[in-house]
């Protein structure tokens, strides 16, 4: 799927999402201070395209995912939506809107409502949005099985009584009961075995080539992104440090956190593993609570300037489609006009080679 | 279900004789002598005979044999006889007799058994009534100012005893108000409009005493068990679904936290039978808690070990429906 076919208004347009969540302290619990878990984060999402966020454990990634369909109420920002603002939208209006918009959860187990049977949890979404008639809404029931894969024997069964692949796939039935255009996969599969991982990823795969479903997909498997995705957002608390169409972002990150976050992934090949230089980033996440002045990842940065501690670095387009905030690479750019972009490129290979 | 019920039934057979006979042998070993409150001008060997006619000549566990048939046999059929109208029902021979009164024990509960379901029942009604609206309002808008008052009057209802809030009830509305009536009067029928208001006024404070203090623990439980579940997954799933909030919290939400709920209102049904023990002496309803209490002041046997016994299987038995409850409400529970 390409990204630069003729232009295409985007499905999901977001604008510097920021979700705060207050801390309350003291005796009469006053506000004293947020956790910025998302802190300023913009993209857009093509229809039919999959956009993956990868990141970190605690970066913000599935508060960004809860926070687009509104799931929270966002502090700051825009979510556009088929046109339409999500984030200013009266409650009322949103809930009409909420079947175009849909969400698969991390938890197969936990978001299944446990009294509920599978019928009952598919079908919920059509007693509140359709008035179709008992025998259609059974069908669509059935339909909905059918296409992910689910017995229609097992429609009167308890969500207890299935394997936690089972449980996913009546997740995604369920979200898919509307017709939706967009959906939020947020960690679909980190709660599953690895043989049940591609099923379900295969799945997904092939109702978005059924259905044209846009994507917005939460993992912290970088190979499962770049199996899935189309293009690739890297957060770093709270901030999307690196967005790129997935083959550049795996040949050519940019960003210092990126190229991290990659050499951490496992070589099929024992003898290239073996040899492989790993950048191990040294100390902690810094609490989003008390983020570091400056760029967020200067404490940990392997190429870190002075300049990074004292400012926030802009988001730039280093490339067609190719988004990054670094200071090394605003700094690319104007010493490429003297020095050329290659002398640049290979100072940074050294760095590289020092840090590993 | 079926076969664990009967599973659980024929078990419960062993533990009430357990209980029984360890009532039996505390007022066995306990002192105190049914005839001490005869005049001492009865000459001793009078006094004997009397304590011979009330069975006290023989050995322990022959009186206990004698008891446990009356008590599983004869008694039971005289209850049948009078709830079914059929007097043919009942068996002729001896009843188990209370030292106190020399009637039969089981006419007396008979007797004493509605002022208690009443005043109590009621309380416990009203309480649930009200417990679980707040329980549940408090829970969905948690630390709101709503809640915190929640709060506060529940901890003051579990933490003040009702020795404490019925004389002060009386106190304020009785004395100084002069509204309700400090004394409950059984003998009031209620036949009439007017003796229907009496009725109301004078159950409306032990009645209030015990609501206030059933609410203040359900309404504990159903807020904790509301915060438990509103922040489950499934809660978050229900609204992206895009149900309106009063389904998602009265529909997803109360109906997964009703489970330990049901479980702890049926636990606590047995305590209407035994009645408000403290509530009754206050507001001197004669209902089976006074009954029981007056009875271990006269050392009248009989009566406390009937009654005690059938406190027990009350509370054996509602701790069975409890259990059953669960099956009934959580589809992952199963008893085969």
């Amino acid at each position: 799927m390409s990204v630069q076919t003729p232009p295409k208004r985007p499905l999901v347009e977001v604008r510097d999402l920021k979700m705060h969540f207050p801390i309350l302290g003291g005796l009469l619990r006053r506000q004293v201070g947020a956790v910025k878990a998302v802190d300023g984060v913009s993209f857009e999402i093509l229809p039919g395209e999959t956009l993956g966020v990868v990141g970190e454990s605690g970066c913000g990634k599935s508060t960004v995912g809860r926070a687009v369909l509104r799931l929270y109420e966002a502090t700051a920002g825009s979510v556009i939506i088929d046109g339409e603002d999500i984030a200013a939208m009266p409650a009322e209006k949103l809930r009409q809107k909420r079947p175009t918009m849909q969400m698969v959860f991390q938890d197969p187990q936990a978001s299944l409502n446990p009294r509920m049977t599978v019928a009952g949890i598919i079908g919920e979404p059509l007693d509140e949005h359709t008035d179709w008639s008992r025998a259609r809404k059974l069908e669509r029931i059935y339909e909905l099985m059918d296409a992910v894969g689910l017995n229609r024997d097992f429609a009167n069964r308890y969500p207890h009584a299935f394997s936690g692949g089972q449980r996913q796939r009546i997740g995604i039935a369920r979200a898919l009961a509307l017709n939706p255009k967009f959906i939020v996969c947020d960690e679909p599969i980190a709660a599953l075995d690895v043989s049940i991982q591609a099923q379900v990823v295969n799945l997904l795969e092939q109702l978005q080539d059924d259905f044209g479903l846009t994507y917005l997909f939460i993992s912290h498997d970088l190979s499962m992104v770049r199996h899935i995705a189309d293009r690739v957002a890297v957060m770093y608390l709270g901030k999307i440090v690196e967005l790129a169409p997935v083959a550049e972002l795996y040949a050519n990150p940019l960003h210092p956190y990126t190229e991290a976050l990659l050499s951490a992934v496992p070589e099929p090949d024992p003898s290239i593993e073996a040899r492989k230089d790993r950048i191990v980033l040294k100390g902690d996440v810094p609490s989003p609570a008390n983020p570091p002045k400056g760029c967020n990842f200067c404490t940990r940065c392997p190429k870190v300037m002075e300049i990074c501690h004292r400012i926030d670095p802009e988001t730039i387009e280093a490339a067609p489609g190719h988004l990054v905030a670094c200071h090394l690479i605003s700094n690319k750019q104007t010493a490429g006009s003297t020095g050329g972009p290659e002398a640049e490129r290979k100072q940074t290979e050294n760095q590289q080679g020092e840090v590993a | 279900m079926f076969n664990y019920t009967m599973r659980r039934l024929l078990l419960a057979i062993p533990t009430l004789l357990f209980i029984a006979l360890a009532i039996f042998l505390l007022l066995e070993l306990s002192p105190g002598d049914p005839m001490a409150d005869m005049p001492l001008t009865i000459p001793p060997d009078v006094r004997e005979q009397m304590r011979l006619a009330l069975g006290l000549g023989e050995p322990w566990y022959i009186r206990f044999v004698k008891w446990l048939y009356l008590f599983s046999v004869v008694e039971p059929s005289h209850v049948l006889a009078s709830i079914t109208g059929l007097e043919n029902l009942a068996i002729d021979s001896q009843r188990i007799i209370s030292f106190q009164t020399r009637s039969p024990v089981g006419d007396i509960i008979a007797q004493r058994l509605p002022q208690t379901l009443w005043v109590v029942g009621l309380s416990y009604l009203f309480g649930i009534m009200v417990a679980l609206p707040i329980g549940i309002y408090s829970a969905y808008r948690q630390y709101s100012w709503f809640d915190q008052a929640g709060t506060f009057v529940s901890m003051v209802g579990f933490s003040l005893p009702t020795f404490f809030t019925g004389p002060l009830l009386i106190l304020i509305f009785s004395i100084w108000l002069g509204w309700f009536p400090i004394i409950y009067d059984t003998t009031l029928v209620v036949d009439s409009w007017h003796n229907f208001a009496l009725q109301m006024r004078q159950m409306a404070m032990p009645v209030f005493v015990l609501t206030l203090y059933n609410a203040a623990q359900i309404t504990r439980f159903m807020r904790a068990s509301m915060l438990d579940n509103l922040t489950q997954d499934y809660v978050r799933t229900a609204r992206a679904k895009g149900l309106t909030e009063r389904i998602v919290v009265l529909v997803h939400v109360l109906r997964n936290s009703m489970i330990p709920v049901i479980t702890v209102i049926a636990l606590g049904i047995p305590q209407i039978f035994t009645g408000a023990i403290i509530t009754e002496q206050i507001f001197r309803v004669n209902g089976l808690g006074q009954l029981l209490i007056t009875a271990i002041y006269a050392t009248d046997i009989p009566m406390v070990l009937t009654l005690s016994v059938v406190f027990a299987i009350l509370i054996v038995l509602f701790n069975l429906i409890a259990d059953l409850l669960y099956a009934v409400f959580d589809p992952r529970i199963r008893y085969d």
